[in-house]
């Protein structure tokens, strides 16, 4: 059993399922629990949604890297692409308290992944940018 | 590959939705329910227990038909036998606030 794999893959939204499929498991080899796993692949799938959407402006317009990693404390995944970088701080957070019609707005894929998992780390260098989440193991209850 | 089913009751329509609804597949679910508001009809059950994944597209698709729903106080859209997973999904995106979920599709079908 090798201790880290990668997936280099089409940012086409069809491919998500593949993408979940490899997260999945390598959630499964890091003995992530259901809930924990559940976290990654959601996290996982919104960071590469919106890699497809924003970073590259569509689909088919450029690849998404994938690396996950076993770790004493969980599972780190990597994911890179190589469109337009932006700045996490001006996404704003919703307003969970805002009435139902200034509901729907962006910001809600960014709002779960940093719910979701236990550390998300941006970094913008010209041409790539990357995102590292890591899921941490919990002892089973 | 989502597979979605409607039927038109007497007091609302009810429509099941099974599989995993992300970017791929969201406006596929919207599409559907989106149809049945365009037939005039805006009291809507929807049964997720075979939602297998559901990310923030298909929240976001959940949020847009809730608000066309509710707006002059002609419907709503509720949602029936979230699985465990997905009901700490709409918990974590402050949803519960939004959304009322039913236990059982009979519930949420006789609260009409």
């Amino acid at each position: 059993m090798t201790a880290d794999a990668s997936l280099k893959i089409a940012g086409l939204y069809q491919n998500l399922v593949k993408i979940t499929d490899f997260v999945t498991k390598w959630a499964r080899t890091a003995r992530l629990n259901d809930r924990a796993m559940y976290a990654v692949q959601m996290s996982v799938d919104e960071a590469c949604s919106n890699i497809i959407e924003h970073a590259y402006g569509g689909e088919g317009k450029g690849d998404i890297h994938l690396r996950c990693e076993l770790l004493d404390a969980g599972l780190r995944v990597t994911i890179v692409d190589f469109g337009r970088p932006f700045n996490p701080q001006l996404v704003e957070a919703p307003n969970l308290r805002a009435p139902l019609e200034e509901w729907g707005a962006g910001g809600l894929g960014l709002f779960l992944m940093r719910q979701l998992m236990d550390e998300v780390s941006f970094s913008f260098k010209p041409g790539r940018n990357e995102l590292v989440m890591l899921k941490k193991r919990t002892p089973p209850a | 590959m989502l597979e979605i089913t409607g039927q038109e009751l007497r007091r609302c329509d009810l429509v099941k939705v099974r599989g995993r609804v992300d970017s791929d597949t969201a406006p596929e679910l919207g599409r559907a329910l989106h149809d049945i508001i365009k037939a005039g009809r805006f009291k809507i059950v929807l049964n997720v227990s075979g939602v297998s994944f559901m990310s923030s597209a298909g929240l976001r698709q959940l949020i847009d038909i809730l608000k066309t729903c509710k707006r002059w106080n002609r419907g709503n859209l509720l949602l029936a036998e979230a699985s465990p997973k997905l009901y700490e999904v709409l918990e974590l995106a402050g949803l519960l606030s939004i959304f009322s979920v039913y236990k059982t599709e009979a519930e949420a079908v006789g609260s009409f």
